[in-house]
């Protein structure tokens, strides 16, 4: 996070140093394309703010635990994909799972659609990238994580 | 649109209202609610700012020349190894990577890199994966990533050539 701030900071000053109006012409561009997109951002963290007190981390634990594999693995993709969740609680609390003997390719399933499939992400994406390509993207990358954790399954000795 | 928008300003008051009221007479359920919201503004107010100043930055500096020549289409094969590179340094997560991705686009870089891009992002962010090796193990870490990043490549291409083939442009909010 404090890399970030560096970086930002000594990126402005360089470009400040080599030109004052280009400076002044990216901070612009960068105002509006924030201002422009915060109704996106605003939508989505309603709806992050929702979706997350209906379906939080104990309802997770419980249905990713369920004793049958694949229907553990499904459950862990259509949660991974409905919720958003930072890297700091999702892992720890994978961590917390796979010591209660939850399954890799079940935590895999989660992860990896959290990471890819952004249901909430979608009024942003759309913004940006239109309807069509959203819901194309979204629906490869539900498979893509699908794959992804049946071959991790394997590795670990699950599938069979 | 119009109508749209005036759906999405009734929607957004309502909210408001609701966890106001929720704060102001202790319903639980709101105050839960709006508590989420504070803590996920909070994560993305940090990263935001500086995100759309480097976009700022790029968009002024970087020539169009210089990215077609790496992201477009005379790059090759190497555009996905950028492509991988990039999203690896990209902090935060996909809501990061869109208006990233959508400048580049603007400034000549391929659909199948912009795809690379926001795919790659969304899984091998450096800083996540240490985090996520350290819980899971390094083979879990591995095994998603030797897996998941081949089929985000080949699937950009796909998806990439499928919509050039047709002339798709993307446009802002189509």
């Amino acid at each position: 996070m404090y890399f970030l701030y560096i970086v930002t900071a000594f990126a402005l000053l360089l470009s400040f140093v080599a030109s004052r109006k280009k400076t002044l012409k990216a901070i612009k561009i960068a105002v509006k394309k924030f201002v422009n997109i915060l109704p996106a951002f605003l939508t989505m963290l309603i709806l992050v703010s929702v979706a997350l007190f209906f379906v939080p981390d104990k309802v997770i634990s419980n249905y990713l635990g369920s004793n049958n594999k694949f229907f553990g693995m499904i459950f862990a993709s259509f949660f991974g994909s409905i919720t958003l969740m930072p890297g700091f609680i999702a892992f720890p609390l994978c961590g917390i799972l796979l010591k209660k003997g939850v399954p890799y390719m079940v935590l895999s399933a989660f992860t990896t659609t959290l990471m890819m499939v952004g249901i909430l992400t979608y009024p942003i994406e759309k913004e940006y990238f239109g309807r069509k390509v959203t819901v194309i993207r979204n629906v490869i990358s539900l498979f893509i994580a699908l794959i992804v954790a049946l071959i991790t399954g394997f590795f670990f000795g699950e599938v069979f | 649109m119009k109508q749209n928008s005036i759906i999405k300003i009734v929607g957004i008051s309502a909210y408001i209202v609701f966890i106001l009221f929720s704060f102001i007479n202790g319903f639980e359920p709101g105050k839960r609610i709006g508590e989420n919201f504070i803590t996920f503004s909070k994560g993305m107010l940090g990263v935001l700012p500086c995100a759309f100043i480097l976009i700022g930055l790029f968009e002024v500096w970087v020539k169009r020349e210089t990215v077609e020549k790496h992201f477009g289409e005379e790059a090759g094969i190497k555009r996905y190894v950028w492509a991988v590179l990039l999203a690896g340094t990209t902090v935060g997560g996909l809501y990061v990577a869109f208006p990233v991705a959508y400048s580049l686009y603007n400034k000549g870089a391929k659909l199948s890199f912009i795809f690379a891009y926001i795919g790659a992002s969304a899984i091998c962010r450096v800083p996540m994966t240490i985090f996520e090796a350290s819980f899971m193990g390094i083979k879990f870490t591995a095994i998603r990533l030797l897996v998941s990043l081949p089929l985000v490549i080949i699937s950009s291409i796909l998806l990439g050539d499928y919509l050039e083939k047709r002339n798709y442009k993307i446009m802002k909010g189509k």
